[in-house]
């Protein structure tokens, strides 16, 4: 009988590890988990440097809950969490004892699939990835590829890569405004914060044809030059956005509710951030001043003048405060690039690179050759490796890209500040209710097609 | 006039003062205001389901429904037929019988609880005198929060025996939510029914009849008006009770979209579900009803002068319901939801000691004024009153010290270089 038992027990236990064997990213029974991955469920940084960390006795992990706990999944199909972000929950009634954020719904394989396109074909690729954001994929890419190239840039394509690439923050914070608004509740922020990014896609179609997924920032320069008229149309932007984040203020900064929902939630301080390579306003809004526009700069922006936003709490209401002033910086600095924008090409010159003007092909065999051979060969890029990183609104987005000297990566990898930023969501969930780990998710502003790429 | 309003002080309907007979036109009567009354209150679903949406894509600078009928009128109309056709799930784990059960523990409470509520005054019609209010019982207002209490039934069964774990956690909520909240609830009505000694709901209208004036601009139809008479504070802690006890924005936790999905809903479709949906918006305006019935003078206002209804006319009742409904979907296009422990603060710590305060404070006014004992009164009165206004006062204070700290905290934290925080 007894033999029986234990048979049976060993049984289940096997089965058990074999089921945690083949579904390693979810989260298991305390029973079925070792300890240090508990702790990492639990929110522990595990680096040593955290006095949280330091509090916590592993021992204390295997508390007798009984079946007082449940098991829950927010997502991959649940209305807040950004996509297909799949959460899972250990919870006892409404308080989130452990977390486990489960990725890979969206895995497209973009990374592979950049090592079968050229260098120029490989814009349309990566500004799929953070697809809020793609300006700043491309932008990441280009430079990327030009530093393998070392070619130079003309000014005025830097400027506009750097317009560009500002109006995108604005877009993609804009659209944080709408779902935070959501995700706590205050639905008429989701329209609100659609309407002001309106304004901004239908720009960025005016200038490259397309909302999303543009292509418009490539390795050479940009697509095409600035429309007429485009100073007009940015300074509408800025004149109609920068009213309306005031409204924001009155709806959500200033409203009771929405302040006790995010002020000392999901609290995460600068050296777990730091610990756990969080990036962007996460970073940001524990006081750490770090902002790759400022402390290493790229394109112009040691020219213009801009403030780096920082909070001291940590919390998801410095995260919201963060993100809505950066888009008045952005503002800013829009406003400033519009007088600084000097005339000239907006691509480089370099026939290595770009292919010759239309008009060229009608009346030259040479420029129709070399045009076909750019176009379908590609250009070839000397081997070597390089990393480069930009300030995209979510944090550190770094391009790591090795070349064997042909007209395809022979790697890319993309350090990806959504991917990076969500392993941060278990300490930050540490003692919170259902209803913050809303707030949590909603503060991280994950994009999941950069997060799964 | 005076006539009329004495009819309605009287207890009960003038309609069975002459006894009740079984096929006679009186029976004739009560059917018809029955009948009328469900299908009135029906109507007024549909109806409410297309202002609030409407309402609230204006205020989100949208269009909102306008395909169905002139200016989309006849949306719900046909959203609610599509929902009947569609096929009924059951969950794998669901209990079945339970979860057959909860929509209508849901939907009837919903359509009872405005039989007691007086619509207009009393009306000769047909031969007969009656109110326009399908019934007045001696415990009108026990009724109806009896009603409510049933509702939260139907939610909790419907979240508990869908087996499924987003519901059962919208239906722990709903209970802890609606039973904390009925509290405050009951006290805020215990002042009205202090003043009115009554807990029928004609009397406790006949009793709001005021008489002040500025010089000749008579005031009489508003300043007897509970809200006013009891000083606010109970009109105020049941409106917000009354919110949080129909799940509506900022208390709509039990449902809350963005974090249970669709709470205890979340397993019902078709029909079922249409009788939430159903329910969900008939409460929200017999709950407006009701707030007008306790605190606004139900259907009192200036003399309308049409059908014989004198100063009791369904008119003004239409009009404050449309007033306090616009505001039930203005404060949900604005305010974000509440947390579930902040709700349970705010309904323990915050509604219930000052219900409680205040039904204190109307007590004592009460017991002076009834004994005829001046000095008791002014002995007792005043200094509970003087208590309870600098308790009051102290809080704001405070609570403004704290606000203007945290602001100056704020200010000092977004460190925008040079640049001050705009908070």
């Amino acid at each position: 009988m007894t033999a029986t038992l234990n048979t049976e027990t060993d049984s289940t236990t096997q089965s058990a590890a074999g089921e945690m064997e083949s579904k390693p990213q979810e989260l298991h029974l305390r029973s079925e988990t070792a300890a240090p991955e508990l702790a990492r469920e639990r929110g522990a940084v595990l680096r040593g440097v955290s006095e949280r960390d330091a509090a916590l006795d592993l021992n204390d992990y295997d508390i007798e809950l009984g079946d007082e706990t449940m098991i829950i999944n927010m997502g991959p199909q649940h209305p807040s969490t950004h996509g297909v972000l799949r959460v899972m929950m250990e919870l006892r009634g409404e308080q989130v004892l452990r977390t486990k954020p489960v990725i890979g719904y969206l895995h497209t394989g973009m990374e592979k699939t950049a090592e079968t396109l050229t260098f120029n074909q490989g814009g349309t690729n990566v500004t799929r990835m953070d697809y809020l954001s793609p300006f700043c994929n491309e932008l990441t890419f280009s430079l990327a590829v030009e530093k393998l190239l070392a070619v130079e840039i003309p000014e005025r394509a830097t400027w506009i890569r750097m317009l560009m690439a500002e109006l995108n923050r604005m877009a993609s914070h804009l659209l944080f405004q709408a779902t935070n608004g959501m995700d706590l509740g205050a639905v008429g922020m989701m329209i609100y914060g659609w309407r002001e990014r309106e304004e901004l896609l239908t720009f960025f179609e005016k200038v490259t044809g397309l909302r999303m997924n543009h292509n418009y920032i490539r390795p050479g320069g940009v697509a095409v030059d600035l429309p007429d008229g485009w100073q007009q149309d940015v300074l509408d932007i800025c004149d109609l956005v920068e009213p309306r984040l005031d409204q924001y203020d009155t709806l959500l900064t200033g409203q009771p509710i929405y302040r006790d929902r995010t002020m000392g939630v999901g609290v995460i301080t600068a050296e777990e951030a730091i610990a756990l390579s969080a990036t962007g306003p996460i970073l940001r809004g524990t006081g750490v001043a770090w902002d790759l526009r400022k402390d290493q700069p790229y394109l112009f922006y040691d020219q213009v003048e801009f403030d780096v936003i920082v909070g001291t709490q940590g919390d998801a209401f410095d995260r919201y405060a963060i993100r809505l002033n950066e888009i008045r910086e952005s503002a800013r600095i829009v406003r400033q690039i519009v007088d600084l924008m000097p005339p000239g090409d907006y691509r480089s010159q370099n026939k290595k690179i770009t292919p010759p003007p239309r008009s060229r092909i009608d009346e030259s065999m040479e420029a129709l050759i070399h045009h076909f051979k750019l176009m379908t060969e590609g250009f070839r890029v000397p081997a070597g490796e390089v990393y480069v990183a930009t300030e995209s609104p979510r944090g550190e987005l770094g391009c790591y890209l090795v070349s064997d000297g042909g007209a395809k990566p022979y790697r890319m990898h993309w350090r990806g500040p959504s991917f990076v930023n969500l392993q941060s969501m278990p300490t930050m969930m540490q003692g919170a209710m259902i209803a913050d780990a809303i707030a949590v998710i909603s503060s991280v502003d994950p994009v999941l097609g950069e997060v799964d790429r | 006039m005076m006539a009329l309003l004495a009819q309605v002080t009287d207890a009960g309907d003038p309609l069975f003062e002459k006894g009740v007979k079984l096929f006679s036109t009186v029976m004739l009567i009560v059917l018809i205001k029955a009948v009328l009354a469900f299908v009135i209150l029906l109507v007024a679903v549909l109806l409410m389901v297309w202002f609030e949406r409407k309402v609230i894509s204006d205020m989100q600078d949208r269009i909102g429904p306008n395909r169905a009928g002139p200016w989309g009128l006849l949306q719900t109309l046909a959203d609610g037929t599509k929902l009947f056709f569609k096929e009924t799930l059951f969950p794998e784990r669901a209990d079945k019988a339970v979860f057959r059960l909860a929509p209508y523990l849901s939907a009837v409470p919903a359509f009872l609880t405005f039989a007691v509520i007086p619509v207009g005054g009393v009306v000769h019609w047909f031969g007969h005198t009656w109110n326009l209010q399908l019934a007045d019982p001696p415990i009108g207002v026990l009724f109806s929060l009896a009603i409510s209490s049933i509702a939260v039934y139907g939610i909790m069964l419907a979240g508990w025996s869908s087996g499924s774990k987003y519901p059962l956690i919208g239906s722990v909520r709903a209970t802890a939510q609606m039973v904390s909240y009925e509290a405050a609830m009951g006290l805020a009505v215990a002042t009205v029914v202090l003043k009115s000694s009554s807990l029928r709901t004609g009397t406790i209208v006949a009793q709001q009849v005021g008489t002040a004036h500025i010089g000749r601009l008579s005031l009489g139809w508003i300043s007897g008006w509970n809200i006013i008479a009891l000083g606010f504070v109970p009109a105020i802690i049941f409106a917000i009770a009354g919110t949080a006890e129909l799940n509506r924005p900022p208390f709509d936790l039990v449902e809350a979209e963005s974090e249970l999905v669709g709470g205890f809903h979340t397993e019902y479709a078709s029909a079922r579900f249409a009788f939430f949906y159903l329910a969900e918006f008939m409460n929200t305006i017999t709950m407006s009803a009701l707030i007008i019935t306790l605190f606004l003078g139900g259907p009192l206002g200036p003399d309308t002068g049409i059908w014989g209804l004198g100063r009791l006319s369904p008119v003004w009742f239409l009009a404050k319901l449309l007033v306090l409904l616009f505001c039930y979907v203005w404060i949900r296009g604005t305010l974000p939801r509440f947390r579930y422990d902040q709700l349970m603060d705010l309904g323990w710590k915050k509604l219930i000691p000052a219900a409680l305060f205040w039904l204190l404070v109307i007590a004592t006014i009460r017991l002076g004024g009834s004994t005829g004992d001046k000095l008791l009164h002014f002995a007792v009165a005043i200094p509970v009153v003087a208590i309870g206004v600098w308790v009051l006062v102290t809080a704001m204070r405070r609570g403004r010290e704290r606000t203007d700290a945290k602001n100056a905290a704020m200010a000092a934290k977004t460190l925008t270089t040079g640049r001050p925080g705009r908070f």
